[in-house]
């Protein structure tokens, strides 16, 4: 294969890779501030937490990465329904400000409690060998682990398509995203579906948290460095869109991922010049309501 | 209305701006501590510094965030802007006088905000956050790219810069920096009140409290926030230019998102779109900073995080915003 053609192949396999992690991450972020426009910082902080449980689970109890991917996201889940029910519930009718500096207390509360517990040295954990090396897709060789990445953001972004467009639950976000107002009105209960997504939205970030481990390593700091990227991701792709933040994440994350590999130097520069591109013609973001 | 109504009208709200325009005895309480701090602790006069600075960028801050309601996340950006002006001036160019310094670091600082704000406040809420946000960080990415130019995040260090008005020179203990920070952020001051008080500053009270309506008016909505978004810049390129003078060094780290974060808890902890709050709230940051950090840097950052989850759920106007609650209070215990 030409060079050029394998480096294209590597920047679009990473880069959606990493499209994957910032959409699991993002998504739960997006439809949270698109229901209640509420501006969440510390959703760094509930997917930082989930990938701390990842490196308990794994490192002390033994618990196989997979599984304890899944019992960091549920927990996480659960956990994050008394934050929404008495703190953030009563922040949703006061301005941008105090929920920023509401979220952003919280996150340097968590910060510093992982800090106490965990040290401010960047931990790892251990993969299953199936996910360790590489794979052949028979043109080339890619690394397991991104590969199972693209998996399973693939069978992620299917399953809430399919719960977002066909379910009644789905179909309530949605009215209530359009229009609040209407949607209280016709009967639909926008407090008890806010606590419901918000749930579920911080179980999606405390999986991303899990995941991002073997790719960036965990510090308690990822709390507010990657946040910054998941809001972009909100921002760019439109708040409440599902399509907006598949789209945002795909983009980002492909030139992120290029701009590193073709100007290391560079380094964050390209992401950042995209999102600014992006709002200053599009304010509201790919798929917002201007 | 008669036109001798219309005069008496107009007459009035002049009477009314002069009336807060005037200054109270009590406004002279934070310059008198400032300069007895000077004689009490002479040998922690660097720390001293360090406050004052702080006081004026959260100073800078409060005339966009405080009066016209902007709420940005990237305030950081203008601070490094103007450290580097005078650090790059000094290391690449020998421009080593410092108060021209100041300038310069002001007319930089002030005409990226002119550019970004331009640009940048035609949006809101979270487009708006994102956007300043990623000013900064394009700044602090800049940096790192031409690290040959900005020593990246190694930085500048060991700058030197000649005595002020060629005459007083710096001593170790920093005590010609204190005098000469607390002049800069006097002159500031008065500036700032200045702009505070006249219609100008009005107006800005205006589009943060219903911007709609001040459209519907006639105001020029987006000039004003230009013009005060950029004088904000200006000053905090000041500070951020004292800044580098009085360490002598820096680093890419002043475009840290932590900075612009740092300056707002301060601004909010004393009290949003009332001058002194910047004062209190950086001097108590600070203090506690310094005694807590010392202690435990984790623990001081937890509290950090308690203090400001407690003060958005209880005390939404700052510590000064308390005190006028608590005195409030009293007044009324006593009438009834």
């Amino acid at each position: 294969m030409p060079h050029f053609a394998n480096i294209a192949v590597s920047i679009l396999f990473d880069g959606l890779a990493y499209a994957m992690f910032l959409f699991i991450t993002s998504v739960g972020l997006s439809v949270t501030m698109g229901l209640m426009g509420f501006v969440n910082l510390a959703h760094g902080a509930f997917a930082m937490a989930g990938g701390y449980i990842v490196v308990s689970l794994t490192r002390s109890l033994g618990i196989d990465f997979v599984p304890a991917l899944a019992i960091a996201s549920v927990t996480i889940g659960v956990v994050s329904i008394p934050f929404e029910r008495f703190l953030y519930r009563r922040l949703y009718r006061s301005t941008d400000l105090e929920q920023v500096l509401l979220t952003i207390g919280l996150a340097f509360m968590a910060i510093a409690t992982a800090t106490y517990f965990y040290g401010p040295i960047p931990k790892s954990v251990p993969l299953p060998e199936w996910l360790q090396g590489d794979i052949n897709l028979g043109f080339r060789y890619f690394p397991s682990y991104r590969a199972f990445l693209i998996v399973l953001g693939g069978a992620l972004i299917a399953i809430l398509w399919y719960a977002f467009e066909r379910t009644n639950i789905g179909a309530k976000i949605r009215a209530a995203v359009d229009n609040r107002r209407m949607a209280e009105s016709v009967g639909i209960n926008v407090d008890l579906l806010f606590t419901l997504t918000f749930a579920v939205g911080s179980a999606l970030a405390a999986l991303g948290g899990g995941l991002a481990i073997q790719l960036f390593g965990l510090s308690p700091s990822f709390a507010v460095i990657y946040l910054v990227l998941f809001l972009i991701v909100v921002a760019v792709g439109g708040l409440g869109s599902l399509k907006g933040t598949l789209l945002a994440a795909l983009v980002l994350g492909v030139f992120d991922t290029g701009g590193k590999y073709l100007l290391a130097d560079a380094g964050g520069f390209f992401i950042y010049a995209v999102t600014v591109a992006v709002l200053l013609i599009k304010p509201a973001g790919f798929y917002g309501r201007e | 209305m008669s036109a001798s109504g219309r005069e008496r009208a107009r007459e009035r709200a002049a009477e009314y701006l002069l009336r807060r325009h005037r200054f109270r005895p009590a406004e002279a309480l934070p310059w008198l501590i400032a300069i007895a701090a000077y004689f009490i602790f002479p040998d922690r006069m660097t720390f001293g510094s360090q406050v004052l600075i702080m006081v004026m960028f959260a100073l800078s801050l409060d005339l966009i965030l405080g009066y016209a309601g902007i709420v940005t996340l990237g305030h950081a950006a203008f601070f490094g802007i103007g450290a580097y002006t005078v650090g790059l001036a000094a290391a690449r160019l020998q421009w080593n006088e410092p108060i021209s310094g100041l300038f310069a670091a002001a007319i930089v600082a002030g005409f990226v905000g002119f550019i970004t704000g331009w640009f940048l406040l035609r949006y809101r809420g979270l487009t708006l956050l994102m956007l300043t946000l990623a000013t900064a960080i394009m700044l602090q990415e800049t940096g790192n790219l031409r690290s040959d130019i900005s020593g990246g995040y190694d930085g500048l260090p060991g700058l030197t810069f000649d005595p002020l008005f060629g005459k007083f020179d710096y001593d170790l203990y920093g005590h010609t920096y204190y005098l000469y920070v607390l002049a800069v952020l006097a002159v500031v001051f008065y500036f700032v009140r200045r702009i505070v008080y006249s219609p100008f500053g009005q107006a800005l009270t205006g589009i943060r409290e219903n911007v709609r309506r001040m459209h519907a008016i006639g105001s020029p909505v987006h000039r004003r926030l230009v013009t005060v978004y950029t004088i904000a810049a200006a000053i905090a390129g000041v500070a951020g230019a004292l800044f580098t003078q009085t360490n002598a060094y820096v680093t890419l780290t002043v475009f840290d998102f932590d900075n612009s974060a740092k300056v707002m808890v301060m601004l909010i902890l004393g009290g949003t779109g009332r001058l002194y709050g910047a004062f209190l709230g950086a001097v108590v940051y600070m203090v506690l900073e310094d005694y807590f950090s010392k202690l435990s840097p984790t623990f001081w950052q937890f509290g950090i995080g308690l203090l400001l989850v407690l003060a958005v759920l209880f005390a939404r106007r700052g510590v000064l915003g308390l005190f006028e609650s608590v005195g409030q209070y009293f007044a009324e215990r006593k009438k009834s």
